[in-house]
């Protein structure tokens, strides 16, 4: 632990994210009292034959920060962590989601009640679920059993049971798991790790069961009652047991450990932290996402309840296939504005599997990116609602008014009307070139509504500030504040359909100069007015009957409208959107969108007009 | 700000194209057991090398509910003909229960040949497990054990050529390579594939059709190298749409190596070259793609003593890149063209999506220069 005197002294820091596919290190400077961003160094991640060894591709990134400002941080042992005027940095701290980061396979006894808390006390702690076993889950035992034979899980999560309830089944999980005999994905020889968060009462038999032949790990009944959820202490144990035996067998990592004095960090769970610094600070709902090269990361904070999920086969480069797989190639395809055959761009997408760390050079390849993209979000933000919803299993005071809602709730609690805040991460927005285009990303995935402030991280650094702020709150803070969370600006999009050209809504803003902006949109239009960062305009959004602007239909609202990068966009495609089905149509309403929004150099909009 | 001129190591990955190389092999279990052979022992393809035995299949019976004991599964014990370790045979009842002073009998049966390998006492379930199942390790490539890793496997070291593919499906085999085409833009369609080809490795030059591989697996061809293949056809073959790029298990009768990539790819002249070079000869190809961590590619590797082996690659060797390194183009608008760097500028430069990246100046083969994001191009290691 780094005391709070040494804390204060902390000049230099420098800290790295080891990604499944690129290894980014983010340099930072104190300069008088505060501590800013100054320069950042990427290399492709080393995990992988022939090197096997983390620390070279983390080498070849702070190599790079070191050319760029002239400041040697490295020595043959590793950082140097003891700064001077011309070398070293006074902290040196990381996050990992390389080789697949965290894998674990959960248990429960009933689905929808205690594997589902295991699930979320998984994904909680930044760890990607292969598979949910519960006595219900439409498997016969032997199906379960081959199950996990298959899986090569790094630990698994055992819940089950209410304290002080029947421990039979929560025993039956035990068996399957233990007749199963997982073997730990790294490493060989060595006991797989299991933590068990079921009903207390079950901890005995539980240990004389699967004590000799796993590393087990007791921790508090995920679910002590039906009406709670305790999911703090099984994240703690995750947390530890990645450190103590995930982490010491993938390849490097017991040097990477060796450089920093702070714990290494799963990348969900430090991007996770800071979602929840945005979501505290702004006291609002929020929904945030890290998108990244194998995985999608989901995290919501809805009425202060935190869910993070990990969608562990959707991501940008090793997952683009899966993606693309799973929404299908009509999907993808149904957001380009230019005519390219399916089995070009399957082509092209399984090309980019296979080469994961190439970049689009040209405009119509980065398009192609943009459309994978929408559609990781939008299975992402599918996966995320099947976790975030009220407890099953809660016995409620029901009420007529109340039973609709609560009929909701089940399904999911995430209502894009109630998510004010969008926050994306992750290297394809960050690394977006024009910063309307990870805004339009965001908003035709997660199909916002009402109106919704979007943020984005600058150069991708959630991560890293996330596992800093363990240690330096006020130096991760700061950081955050100033030089990572872009304010891309404010989107108006009301809930509803009609005609396309009918007249559905009229703004008028008051701008910070004192001028007045009115626009009335017609349906299936989308507008950019300029409003800079960190200005405000003052608005009355009036809708007509048909749609829905956050306070009932036809209701008009009144509220104080943010500026940022792209600035106010207003969106009068309808929700949900719906995209034409003529695909000469398709196409020339995504070039009006693309061109309002100056999404893509006009030269090449233009080109794709005269196509 | 001070910017200096040099730039970090561009750590590339690589595909290997060798004509001769030491190749060396470990071939290890997935957990302990014994190994067969000892140092300085020699291995042909099929050598077994290493062997465990894995627990057989565990079978759960609810025993406790078969006997009507759910409310007391401590007693299941008390009603069982045999015990914990003893030997099964399937279909033969173990336990016998009679409730209601007989008029009700209850009985448990093993659904398969093993043994009792537990009884749980909380929650009644017996656990039958089959007879431990044989895993055998073969050498794969013929050559000479170099080192033993003990109750793990061994290293088998062999003079060969090595080439890695981008992309395969199927395992590990050995063939005879024959080249079916005469150009590595040629495509390899149904008619150029004979029933002399029953038990060979055969090479297509830009493509391999769907006719082309339904005729092979039928024909019992062991392996079809490829410069590309279109994803839509190779899916319609396999049965089933790849989404994660885990392969190797496929059992489609052959092992497909996809040397350059998706759609139609000449394969690379030295590649053609190199497996025309050795036609004939009997080669040791692995379909098994895994990319993700541990990153492993298809392999070729043909076997041979005709030339001296030359130093083999070391992992601080691999990935620098200089002017006069030959690269390939592995991204569109240039995917496929080989060519040597021209030039390596230290300086971020704009690119037509407006990115700001580090670039490689590559002369094509073409003898056309052109600029691409450095992370385009992969080193081809000869």
């Amino acid at each position: 632990m780094i005391d709070a005197k040494k804390l204060d002294e902390i000049k230099y820091i420098l800290a790295t994210d080891v990604g499944s596919t690129t290894t980014k290190a983010r340099f930072f400077k104190k300069t008088g009292e505060e501590y800013r961003y100054v320069i950042s160094g990427e290399a492709p991640t080393t995990v992988e034959s022939p090197y096997e060894d983390v620390t070279l591709g983390v080498r070849n990134a702070v190599r790079q920060i070191e050319e760029l400002i002239g400041r040697r941080l490295l020595d043959e042992e590793g950082i140097i962590t003891k700064s001077s005027e011309d070398q070293g940095a006074d902290l040196y701290c990381t996050t990992s989601s390389a080789g697949g980061g965290l894998q674990m396979m959960v248990a429960g006894v009933v689905k929808s009640m205690t594997a589902e808390s295991a699930e979320r006390a998984a994904l909680g702690a930044g760890a990607i679920v292969m598979d949910v076993i519960a006595v219900d889950d439409g498997r016969k035992d032997h199906e379960k059993v081959q199950a996990i034979r298959t899986l090569r899980p790094d630990m698994v999560l055992i819940g089950g049971g209410v304290d002080g309830g029947t421990i039979s089944h929560v025993m039956q999980i035990a068996e399957l798991v233990k007749s199963a005999e997982p073997k730990p994905r790294l490493g060989i020889g060595y006991k797989l790790p299991v933590i068990f968060a079921g009903n207390i009462n079950a901890r005995k038999p539980i240990n004389d069961d699967l004590g000799d032949v796993f590393s087990l790990t007791m921790v508090d009944n995920l679910r002590p009652t039906l009406e709670e959820e305790t999911t703090e202490q099984a994240r703690a144990a995750i947390h530890q047991l990645f450190m103590e035996h995930v982490m010491s067998h993938a390849p490097g990592y017991n040097k990477l450990a060796k450089w920093t004095e702070v714990p290494i960090m799963p990348t969900p769970a430090g991007e996770g932290t800071m979602m929840r610094v945005i979501a505290e600070n702004l006291t609002t709902n929020l929904l945030g996402v890290g998108l990244g090269g194998a995985t999608t990361n989901l995290y919501s904070i809805v009425d202060q309840k935190f869910v993070r999920t990990v969608s562990a086969n959707l991501g940008m480069s090793y997952s683009i296939c899966n993606v693309m797989k799973e929404a299908g190639i009509a999907n993808i395809i149904r957001w380009l504005p230019f005519d390219l055959s399916e089995e070009i761009v399957e082509n092209r997408l399984v090309n980019k599997m296979n080469r994961p760390t190439t970049i689009p050079q040209t405009l119509e390849e980065l398009a192609i990116e943009h459309a994978v993209a929408r559609e990781a979000l939008r299975l992402g933000l599918q996966h995320h609602k099947t976790l975030a919803r009220e407890l099953k299993g809660v016995v409620r005071e029901r009420t007529m008014e109340l039973e609709r809602f609560r009929r909701m709730e089940e399904a999911t609690y995430i209502d894009m009307m109630r998510i004010p805040v969008i926050v994306g991460t992750g290297g394809l927005l960050s690394h977006a070139p024009r910063r309307s285009q990870s805004f339009l990303i965001l908003t035709d995935a997660f199909q916002v509504e009402g109106v919704t402030r979007i943020f984005q991280d600058s150069v991708f650094m959630m991560p890293h500030l996330g596992v800093l702020s363990t240690v330096h709150k006020k130096a991760s803070w700061e950081i955050f504040e100033k030089d990572c969370l872009v304010k891309l600006g404010t989107i108006i999009a009301p809930r509803g359909q009609s005609q396309q050209g009918e007249e559905i809504l009229t703004i008028t803003l008051e701008m910070p100069d004192g001028s007045t902006h009115k626009e009335t949109l017609r349906f299936g239009e989308l507008k950019r007015i300029k409003l800079g960062e960190g200005k405000k305009a003052q608005a009355l959004i009036e809708v007509t009957k048909l749609f829905d602007i956050g306070l009932g239909p036809g209701n008009k609202l009144e509220t104080e409208i943010d500026g940022g990068v792209v600035g106010v966009v207003i969106d009068a495609r309808g929700r949900p959107l719906v995209l034409p089905e003529n695909h000469t149509v398709r196409k020339s309403r995504l070039l009006e969108w693309f061109k309002a929004l100056e999404l893509y150099p006009e030269s090449f909009l233009e080109k794709v007009c005269r196509q | 700000m001070k910017v200096k001129a040099e730039v970090a190591h561009a750590y590339t990955p690589g595909l290997k194209v060798q004509m001769t190389a030491t190749v060396r092999k470990t071939r290890r279990l997935s957990t302990f057991g014994d190994v067969l052979v000892k140092e300085g022992d020699t291995v042909d393809f099929g050598t077994i090398v290493a062997r465990t035995y894995l627990p057989g299949e565990p079978h759960l019976l609810r025993a406790a509910h078969l006997l009507g004991l759910e409310d007391d599964p401590k007693a299941v014990a008390r009603y069982m003909s045999k015990k914990v370790g003893d030997s099964v045979e399937a279909g033969e009842t173990f336990a016998e229960c009679s409730l209601l002073f007989g008029l009700v009998r209850k009985s448990c049966a093993s659904p398969v040949r093993g043994y009792i390998e537990s009884l749980s006492e909380n929650s009644g379930y017996i656990v039958i497990r089959e007879p431990k199942a044989v895993v055998e390790v073969k050498s794969y490539v013929p050559g000479k054990v170099t080192e033993v890793l003990p109750r793990e496997g061994v290293v088998v070291e062999l003079n060969a050529a090595l080439i890695q593919g981008i992309f395969g499906i199927g395992g590990e085999t050995n063939g005879a390579l024959r080249m079916a085409v005469n150009s590595p833009n040629e495509t390899l369609d149904a008619g150029e594939i004979a029933d002399q080809d029953n038990g060979k490795i055969i090479v297509a030059g830009s493509m391999v059709t769907g006719k082309a591989m339904a005729k092979a697996a039928k024909l019992g061809v062991r392996g079809i190298v490829s410069g590309g293949v279109n994803y839509r056809e190779l899916v319609n073959f396999v049965g089933h749409r790849i989404g994660v790029g885990i392969t190797g298990d496929e059992q489609v009768g052959f092992t497909l190596i996809v040397t350059e990539g998706f759609g139609r790819m000449n394969m690379a002249k030295r590649v053609f070259s190199l497996l025309k070079r050795f036609e004939g000869y009997n080669a040791a190809i692995s379909g098994a793609t895994q990319i993700r961590a541990g990153v492993l590619r298809p392999e070729i590797i043909v076997p041979h003593k005709e030339l001296p082996s030359e130093e083999v690659i070391t992992r601080d060797s691999v990935g620098g890149m200089s002017p006069g390194t030959v690269v390939r183009v592995i991204r569109e608008p240039y995917f496929g063209a080989m060519g040597t760097i021209a030039g390596l500028p230290a300086e971020l430069q704009k690119i037509e999506t407006e990115s700001r990246v580090l670039i490689a100046e590559v002369e094509l083969e073409s003898g056309e220069k052109v600029l691409v994001p450095r992370a385009n191009v992969e080193i081809i290691e000869e």
